[in-house]
């Protein structure tokens, strides 16, 4: 296997084009990932039992396919039906979506963790239920849990290559582009692994840091 | 203290059936401020409150004593909505927390009818329930400025003089974990207080404090009981208060009140065996 130093320098530039949109792609979706857990996790929580009970089964869906199977049912079966979203929107909407139901489950031990007092002080001072989540709940049960909603960010981090099936250009999709028109596939394919290190290691270490912190 | 304030009263109630109901004041039932109808409680197969009936009305002061599992501590819960009863009606300043008129038609309590309702009351409770995100201040100020709608700037200005009152003005930037049980209670009291409630319920207010802390939480009480107008019940172990504070103390047994009375009769010439047993225990 020969090794080719100048094949690394041709392919940086393309990495960098990639990590944007690694970046993009995972900023959006681990946005959509939180923010929709939040609801699916509130819904089944205090939500009326018509809202209860689909929540509860679509997340058991998603949870139990594959976010590659999810990807390709987006990308390839919507059009079927009218509805066509580019890769990005495809990529996004897919990991986010897929996330948001363990970051829901995360959630839900958080909202369990808060005392059962908390709940009876909100009542106690009359204050209405949006409030009673919004001022009292949410925050602690979310200070609670930050960082294994971190941990998932990692997660979907490393989950982002999937989103090249459905042609969205991040890191691996530039290698395998590159390595197409160069047939380069050992430096390319290598470099992205080491990228993928110097993201997640750090990550990781930032939130075993932050877990020590809250855990004070 | 007029006579008046604790008797036995009977009355008549819808069925023709003559009872007799424990009663704290005198006025009609347009004056009541609580008022529990025939309401029974059970937890599985255990009634904690067997068709209980009291009235209580405007600026007294009732303590409930009686061995734990006697239903004292849910009659606070009840008033607070904490709990629902199984059956029976409670009726606070004249208004069913169970049931509204809506259209001329009686129907089951809204979310915002009860809301209402509660707003009349205050609750301090055993484990003081502090939100421990939000500094003391922010504490006292959120319910007066989200379920009031006071001004931000008159909250806290109000929030700083009860804190004075309870002692804690200096630390109002402070989060509640770095307060003593004792200042906890205390800033609990003021944030019950400063939603102007007609009824503030002690439910254990003292029970999980050290000893040494305890004695400056009641001196706060019986201040607030000697120089407010506010209706009072209170569950507590503290005999003594009781006796200060009270101006009236019902002994609760299995679900019923038993007793009830001055807290000088009560204390010093109960009727009932069980009465004299249960304070020989505690005193």
């Amino acid at each position: 296997m020969n090794w080719d130093w100048s094949a690394v320098d041709a392919f940086l530039p393309r990495l960098a084009d990639g990590l944007l949109v690694t970046a993009q792609a995972l900023a959006l979706s681990a946005l959509l990932a939180f923010g929709l857990g939040l609801v699916w996790a509130v819904a089944q929580r205090s939500g009326p039992a018509l809202v209860r009970g689909p929540v509860a089964v679509f997340t058991e869906f998603i949870r139990n396919t594959p976010l590659l199977v999810q990807l390709f049912f987006l990308y390839y079966v919507l059009p079927e039906w009218g509805l066509t979203l580019s890769a990005m929107v495809t990529g996004v909407v897919g990991l986010g979506l897929h996330y948001s139901t363990y970051t829901a489950e995360v959630y839900r031990a958080g909202i369990e963790g808060v005392p059962r007092g908390q709940w009876e002080a909100a009542t106690a001072l009359s204050l209405s239920r949006g409030r009673t989540w919004g001022v009292v709940i949410l925050p602690q049960a979310i200070r609670r849990v930050a960082p294994a909603l971190g941990n998932y960010v990692i997660a979907m981090l490393k989950d982002t290559p999937m989103l090249f099936v459905v042609g969205v250009m991040e890191m691996l999709g530039e290698a395998r582009q590159f390595s197409s028109e160069t047939f380069l596939t050992v430096e390319a394919v290598t470099v992205v692994g080491i990228a993928f290190i110097l993201l997640s290691c750090p990550a990781s270490f930032l939130m075993r840091t932050l877990e020590r912190r809250l855990a004070r | 203290m007029p006579a008046d304030t604790a008797n036995a009263y009977t009355d008549t109630d819808a069925g023709g059936r003559a009872q007799g109901r424990a009663t704290v004041g005198t006025g009609t039932t347009a004056d009541e401020l609580i008022r529990f109808d025939r309401v029974t409680k059970r937890f599985g197969s255990n009634t904690v409150l067997d068709s209980l009936d009291f009235r209580v009305f405007p600026k007294k002061h009732v303590t409930l004593i009686g061995p734990s599992g006697s239903g004292k501590t849910t009659i606070l819960r009840l008033l607070m909505t904490l709990l629902k009863p199984d059956e029976g009606t409670i009726t606070v300043d004249g208004t069913p927390l169970s049931h509204e008129e809506r259209n001329g038609k009686l129907v089951p309590a809204g979310e915002k009818h009860v809301r209402e309702v509660r707003k009349n009351m205050g609750m301090v409770f055993q484990q003081f329930n502090l939100f421990p995100h939000m500094s003391v201040l922010r504490n006292i100020t959120e319910a007066p400025v989200q379920v009031l709608g006071m001004s931000r700037d008159e909250a806290a200005e109000r929030a700083l003089e009860l804190l004075d009152m309870v002692g804690l003005k200096d630390r109002s930037d402070t989060y509640p974990g770095r307060l003593s049980g004792g200042q906890q209670q205390r800033v609990a009291i003021a944030r019950a207080l400063a939603m102007r409630p007609k009824v503030l319920l002690l439910d254990e207010v003292t029970s999980a404090l050290d000893p040494e802390l305890v004695a400056g939480v009641l001196d706060l009480l019986r201040d607030i009981a000697r120089t407010t107008d506010i209706t009072m019940l209170c569950v507590t172990h503290e005999m003594s208060f009781a006796r200060d504070i009270s101006d009236c103390v019902m002994m609760f047994d299995e679900g019923k009140v038993i007793e009830f009375g001055h807290p000088e009769k009560m204390f010093g010439d109960p009727e009932q065996e069980r009465t004299r047993e249960f304070l020989s225990a505690v005193l």
